[in-house]
């Protein structure tokens, strides 16, 4: 019995307010993907201005970036590996920090 | 960037109520011709160490911020914390530390437990450096402000 589907399934990400003069002002994107990682594959191929802003020299998501799916921050999940299916919703969410003097230890 | 009255006093107070550790919030307003500034929503520094120097608002409690603004119809636009005993300039932590261009980071310098100065401060695009923005203080709009708890 075959269970292959052949419809792209699609995810919705929230774009944070500040990052929309990236996404030509689009509030939310719908994205094909498997994966947290496909999602945003796809997403800085559409929009490859906002990778620097999402990604570090290294390809990796910068430390203050947390993806939601839903309510969940994917680190509590499988992090970029999290396996995503159509209805789903992305956000990117920061956190912020930083501080007055730089710590010398 | 504009910002209420209001909100400028809220942060002074923060600020002063926090010292000699850094406070640290939430700006709530509308993003237009320029950031408006209309609310600050105080937020824990969660910071585990070295809260005099270092301030940090955990993705979990933004995310929550961000979707109480959202159903008021209101935009997170930036952040703001404090500098205790030392001048209202953004330091190389703030820098490497920057999330993205857009947002209005306030820093709110704090001398020997008194407000001082408050500054205005934007991501460049490159992510090289702040640029500074002029801060113009609206008198009362009906803002409100308030602790997130």
């Amino acid at each position: 019995m075959s269970t292959q589907t052949n419809h792209v399934q699609k995810i919705k990400v929230n774009i944070p307010t500040a990052l929309r003069s990236f996404t030509s002002n689009e509030k939310s994107v719908e994205l094909a993907g498997s994966t947290v990682a496909d999602v945003l594959q796809h997403l800085t191929d559409r929009y490859p201005s906002l990778r620097q802003h999402l990604y570090d020299g290294d390809g990796n998501l910068r430390s203050f970036v947390s993806i939601y799916l839903g309510d969940e921050d994917i680190r509590h999940l499988d992090r970029e590996h999290t396996v995503v299916s159509h209805a789903d919703e992305l956000s990117i969410v920061p956190s912020i920090a930083g501080g007055a003097v730089v710590a010398r230890f | 960037m504009q910002i209420t009255h209001t909100t400028t006093n809220a942060i002074r107070s923060h600020a002063a109520a926090t010292y000699p550790e850094e406070c640290c919030g939430v700006l709530l307003g509308e993003f237009g011709q320029s950031v408006r500034v209309l609310e600050a929503v105080a937020a824990d520094n969660t910071s585990q160490a070295h809260r005099e120097r270092r301030y940090l608002i955990d993705a979990p409690t933004l995310f929550r911020i961000t979707k109480d603004a959202d159903r008021r119809g209101l935009d997170v636009v930036g952040f703001y914390h404090s500098h205790p005993d030392h001048p209202a300039q953004p330091s190389q932590t703030d820098l490497e530390q920057a999330t993205f261009p857009t947002y209005v980071y306030l820093i709110q310098s704090v001398l020997g437990g008194a407000a001082d100065d408050l500054t205005a401060w934007t991501l460049a695009h490159d992510r090289s450096r702040f640029i500074a923005e002029d801060i113009q203080e609206l008198q009362n709009e009906s803002p409100t402000t308030h602790g997130h708890e």
